[in-house]
């Protein structure tokens, strides 16, 4: 993968003046050897709170998520992390009963203004699940579809090559694209997972525990591609690994419930180092030196 | 008839300049949209993606309204059915006094001074459905009690499609069949003064063809009993037989009535097997080894004969059939309050 | 039940049973080997009797099934009777209304599995769809009678093919879309939120993923509802399908006779030779029945197959 010449692309593309050339530029060779997305966007969270129906899971949560960067979500189970990232990308209001309050940003773009549509967001900002969920489709289709419908006109072969390979999985499905993506290990379905969340060539990429159903391969694979993804995406990954969170994140932010029956919170949020080393609040020094369950 | 006065009747003014503006606002807000994403589009547009495409938000807008008109065409189905019956029903009582039609015990449609008491109908009706529940009621409480409790899972993979297979013949085989065989059969053997026609015949087999509603109903009430109760009543020493019967059936009974209202339903408006093999010979009587005309036999046997429409014959079957409707409604609306009680319950 | 487990409960212990515990053991698994026996024999009476009548049909009728009998027109001679308009009349209904049904059905339920939100409209329309499904199939006749065949008429042809397909896919709509609901209810909530992050709209999802997924399972529920279509009489009478019709039906206004009525008709005739006739008709329209659900059968493990 030429990062450089990516990043160099979109520049070009960026600048409004020169894009007609570009643009010539580009048809005169059938297909460009990498894909140009859209630029990284950051993500602005304020005051956001979640509910399920009458049930508040998370209150009050306020952080500046940076582009090209990996935010790392800890916290013990059940306060809210998963909530949190689907309010991200407007998957949370996707369960019946579900809403959200508060102000999330992408750049500089409202995601829950009253205009914006909830499909273009979720085009810009892709979600990896906890759970890897395949489509009953051939693992070729898997990684196609949703650039299909996102209105990709580029050579599907190479972007499903390019987005296979990212995801680390490129040399274990290179023979058996027409089989059934049902028909991989777990691991490996959540690999295809990533690739096709790549393929759509999103700003921002979601990850739920990428890595809770893989083995410690996969998992040493996908903490690989980590570094190159963030060249190219913002990546916000829910954890419970402290040492994987401590590895590849820039940035991370610590949910908490102080009291049973509480809405969980963002308890901390800050540079990796400095939450891992020398944290502002005890809970937090407590939780990533394993000091509570 | 009704829907084309409305429309050509003119709208009062204000109500029309009303919709037009606010139309013209929705327009207006519409276009403005398309320009904004036009122009976004522009901007964020490369070669190889064309994510802005208008195309794809107006499909979605449009699919959206057609899968509702599909979903609401059941409502104007119900409406339909409301609206034909009592437009035809008032037709009827302009001609027939109410209290005639509710106290009479003589139906005589067809002859020169008529009388229509329902009850005479009515009784065919409910004569038929009497033998036929008695025949569905044992039979398919018993087969749900095998299938829940006894039957292996082979089994019940094989039983219940096989029994389902029974609601699946069509009514005029039944019908056929009481009429061909059935009623020669008991005439053979027990019953020498049978007449061709009769109510018993008929309501045997219907009672053979509900046997599925009740036992596919029943079974699902029993099966969903929890497991902890069967288990309390082993552990006291209770054989299958006695857990079953003493336990799982008491704890499924209000399953199990919805059941049999189901049932009774489904026999009132059964007619293919009445029509051929129960007569039509409207008589008031509860004797099932006589010749009947149920409310739906009653309804056949004008339809297949060459009547008018605007006559009062032919308003005379929507009457009956809209008795028949109210009497069914009501009984599908018991049962859904039953079934409704045993889900709660567990 | 409480009374002998009380019983019980005293004897444990005791070398011997008490004076009050009557009950003995053996004449209780006697009974219970008894009570096997017959919710066994109800379970299979029902398809005895279905035996019964098929061997009695077939008896009946095949010997008098023939090529002339499929492609004859019916005659007032029994033994000249044919049933060729009325199998070309049935088959004509089952395509139109598989045409009409099959789509509104699906789309119906599409709508109140995947968009409809959970108000109180949309719970009305659910009520109503369960209990349509209870209405008897005669009053879908009336039903058929004073919109299709009278009301509009002028469009219909009045007593026509149409009238009958429209009037059967009003009648089985209800089951269709039950069943295609149970399939879709059956995919998992992970495959839609896998493609909506995708950034695809919910029509995306639901045309590309849950359809394919539903339909095997939405399909064996609309064949058996098809095959419910092919039986009906009752509804057909009222709607005036013709019981002796001497020209085979062309186009969808044209007036048609069905299978079911055209046994009907026999059946009502005093003569035994046209109860001859009944039967052998019966035997064709099982025939067709069969053909129908194998079909239904054959597509769906098709379908299985691929996905
Ligand atoms: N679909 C739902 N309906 C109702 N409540 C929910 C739903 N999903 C989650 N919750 C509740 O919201 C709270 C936060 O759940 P969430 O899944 O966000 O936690 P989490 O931090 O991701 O936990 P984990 O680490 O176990 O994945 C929990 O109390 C949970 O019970
Ligand atoms: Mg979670």
């Amino acid at each position: 993968m030429d990062s450089e010449k990516t990043r160099k692309e979109r520049t070009l593309s960026e600048d409004p003046e020169r894009r007609p050339e570009v643009k010539r530029l580009q048809s005169r060779q059938p297909s460009p050897p990498v894909a140009t997305g859209s630029e990284a966007q950051g993500i602005t969270i304020e005051g956001l709170s979640a509910f399920y129906g009458s049930f508040k899971a998370v209150t009050d949560a306020s952080m500046n998520i940076q582009a090209n960067k990996v935010t790392a979500l800890i916290g013990p189970s059940g306060c809210g992390k998963s909530t949190f990232l689907r309010c991200l990308n407007r998957m949370h209001e996707v369960i019946p009963g579900a809403r959200a309050e508060g102000c999330v940003r992408l750049g500089d773009q409202d995601i829950y203004a009253k205009g914006s549509d909830p499909v273009k967001i979720r085009q810009r900002v892709g979600m990896v699940f906890q759970k890897p969920n395949p489509f009953s489709k051939s693992i070729y289709e898997n990684v196609a579809w949703g650039a299909r419908i996102n209105g990709y006109r580029g050579n599907m072969d190479e972007l499903v090559e390019r987005s296979l390979r990212q995801a680390a999985i490129w040399d274990e499905v290179k023979d058996r694209l027409k089989e059934s993506g049902m028909g991989l290990s777990g691991g490996q379905q959540q690999r295809l997972c990533i690739a096709r969340t790549l393929a759509v060539e999103p700003e921002v990429i979601l990850m739920d525990e990428p890595a809770s159903a893989l083995d410690p391969v996969s998992t040493q694979k996908i903490e690989d591609t980590m570094e190159e993804l963030k060249k190219r995406y913002t990546v916000v990954i829910v954890t419970h690994n402290m040492q994987q969170a401590a590895r590849i994140s820039d940035y991370t932010g610590f949910f908490y419930i102080e009291h049973m029956g509480d809405p969980g919170r963002l308890w901390e949020f800050d540079a990796t180092d400095k939450i891992f080393s020398n944290p502002e609040r005890k809970e937090t020094e407590d939780y990533v030196t394993g000091r509570f369950g | 008839m009704i829907v084309g006065a409305d429309l050509n009747r003119p709208l009062p003014l204000w109500k029309s300049a009303e919709m037009r503006l606010s139309c013209g606002y929705a327009v207006l807000l519409e276009v403005q949209k398309v320009a904004i994403e036009a122009r976004r589009g522009q901007n964020s547009g490369t070669e190889v993606w064309h994510r802005e495409s208008r195309g794809r938000y107006l499909r979605e807008r449009l699919v959206k309204v057609v899968l509702a008109a599909c979903a609401y065409l059941s409502v104007f189905t119900t409406i339909g059915i409301v609206l034909v019956l009592l437009f035809e029903t008032i037709n009827f009582f302009r001609q027939v006094s109410i209290v005639e039609f509710f106290t009479s015990t003589t139906w005589s449609a067809a002859f020169a001074n008529p009388q229509f008491g329902i009850m005479v109908l009515a009784s065919g009706t409910l004569l038929t459905t009497a033998v036929a529940i008695a025949v569905a009621l044992p039979l398919g409480l018993l087969a749900a009690i095998y299938l829940s409790e006894y039957a292996s899972t082979g089994m019940r993979r094989w039983l219940k499609p096989a029994l389902e297979v029974l609601a699946g013949v069509p009514t005029i085989v039944y019908g056929f069949f009481a009429l061909t065989f059935l009623t020669p059969l008991l005439k053979a053997t027990i019953l020498p003064g049978l007449p061709i026609f009769n109510a018993l015949s008929a309501g045997l087999i219907m009672g053979v063809m509900i046997i599925p509603t009740i036992a596919s109903v029943s079974e699902d009430a029993l099966y969903a009993v929890p497991r902890s109760l069967r288990e309390g009543g082993y552990a006291l020493g209770a054989t299958k037989r006695e857990v079953a019967t003493k336990i799982v059936v008491p704890a499924a009974l209000s399953g199990i009535v919805a059941a049999v209202i189901l049932g009774i339903s489904r026999a009132i408006g059964e007619t293919m097997i009445v029509a051929v093999a129960a007569g039509a010979l409207a008589q008031l009587t509860l004797n099932p080894l006589q010749s009947v005309q149920t409310m739906t036999a009653y309804i056949v046997q004008v339809a297949s004969g060459e009547t008018a429409t605007g006559t009062l014959t032919f308003s005379t079957i929507f009457a009956v059939g809209a008795a028949l409707f109210v009497m069914t409604l009501v009984l599908n609306i018991i049962a859904y309050l039953f079934v409704r009680r045993f889900r709660e319950t567990y | 039940m409480t009374q002998s487990s009380t019983r019980r409960t005293q004897t444990e212990g005791r070398p011997e049973p008490g004076a009050d515990f009557r009950t003995s053991t053996s004449v209780r698994y006697g009974l219970d080997r008894l009570f096997t026996g017959l919710v066994f024999i109800a379970t299979i009476i029902g398809l005895i009797v279905l035996a019964v009548l098929l061997v009695d049909v077939a008896i009946d009728g095949i010997p008098r099934l023939s090529w002339d009998f499929i492609t004859s027109f019916p005659s007032s001679f029994p033994d000249n009777a044919g049933i060729y308009p009325a199998l070309l009349g049935s088959l004509w209904l089952l395509a139109l209304t598989t045409l009409i049904s099959v789509p509104l059905g699906i789309g119906a339920a599409i709508y109140l599995e995947e968009y409809a939100p959970d108000s109180r409209i949309n719970r009305l329309i659910e009520i109503n769809i369960s209990n349509l499904a209870g209405v008897p199939s005669i009053i879908y006749g009336l039903l058929g009678l004073g919109i299709f065949v009278n009301f509009l008429g002028p469009i219909t042809g009045g007593r026509s093919i149409i009238s009958g397909a429209l009037t059967l896919a009003l009648l089985i709509l209800p089951v269709i879309i039950i069943a295609a609901r149970e399939a879709l209810r059956a995919i998992p909530n992970a495959v839609r939120e896998g493609g909506m992050a995708l950034g695809a709209t919910r029509w995306e999802v639901i045309r590309s993923h849950l359809l394919p997924m539903a339909l095997p399972g939405a399909l064996t529920g609309t064949i058996l509802a098809l095959s419910r279509a092919i039986g009906e009489t009752a509804p057909l009478i009222v709607v005036g399908a013709a019981t002796f019709i001497t020209f085979a039906p062309e186009g969808p206004r044209d007036a048609y006779s069905a299978l079911p009525i055209q046994i009907f008709s026999w059946v009502s005739q005093p003569q035994a030779g046209f109860a001859v006739a009944a039967a052998a008709g019966i035997v064709v329209l099982m025939a067709v029945l069969v053909l129908a659900n194998s079909f239904a059968i054959w597509l769906r493990n098709k379908y299985q197959r691929r996905g």
